[in-house]
């Protein structure tokens, strides 16, 4: 997995706190910083596709290791 | 790109039905929608700063019963005394072991991200509600309010 800036642990939150909480942690992030998120939530998967696609902020990365999914977003 | 709008009205007063509004809209302002809830008739439960909701299994087949109570409670049982207490109680420890937010936690979430909460005046004069009873920071108005700004949305859902 590629450098971050900041990182988030969303683990055994479920809809919709994954993406609320990493909205909140964008918004505090400069322009083209990355923030790592690490999830548990099997939603979340679309759900950070779809947030990236509607904001125009850049999912980088999504994978899933060991019961957990992790993701790469670069703020726009 | 102009910022997409969504409305939603919010009729029903039971812990389940408060979830989706509060859901799709917290969720919809993230993703930069410009969102307003209005709440008429039992949807005001929501506003309340204590908030006291239940859920209730009478009249609904669909609700999956835990250690499949279905089998010895049928329809007309889950009319005894204690079902709703029982039922809430279980689904709020449900909730909270599967990491779904606690409703507090939702609407604060909407309020820090600016969605709009407006109380129907005439709920609200309906039934004799104390307005003191109510969360700070929304707004008391009719439905030519509400028109206003959902004639112009995107998305507009009845809930």
């Amino acid at each position: 997995m590629a450098d971050f800036d900041e990182e988030l642990d969303a683990s055994g939150l479920n809809c919709p706190l994954p993406i609320l909480r990493a909205k909140k942690a964008l918004a505090g992030m400069e322009s083209g910083k990355v923030l790592h998120i690490i999830a548990t939530d099997p939603g979340s998967v679309k759900d950070f596709e779809a947030f990236a696609r509607q904001t125009g902020n850049e999912l980088m990365e999504s994978k899933e290791e060991g019961g957990k999914f992790q993701f790469l977003i670069k703020k726009a | 790109m102009e910022e997409k709008k969504l409305a939603i009205i919010a009729t029903k007063g039971s812990l389940d039905w408060a979830y989706p509004p509060f859901i799709l809209a917290s969720t919809a302002a993230a993703l930069g929608y410009e969102t307003e809830i209005f709440f008429t008739f039992y949807g005001l439960q929501l506003l309340k700063k204590d908030l006291d909701l239940k859920v209730t299994p009478l009249g609904n087949p669909g609700m999956p019963m835990p250690m499949g109570m279905e089998k010895w409670f049928p329809t007309l049982l889950t009319a005894l005394p204690g079902m709703e207490g029982m039922m809430t109680s279980m689904m709020k420890k449900k909730m909270a072991s599967k990491g779904v937010a606690s409703l507090e936690e939702l609407r604060e979430l909407c309020q820090e991200a600016e969605v709009r909460l407006i109380a129907c005046q005439m709920t609200v004069d309906l039934f004799d509600m104390d307005t003191s009873a109510f969360i700070d920071g929304i707004e008391f108005a009719g439905a030519a309010r509400f028109f206003e700004f959902a004639g112009e949305s995107d998305i507009c859902l009845y809930i």
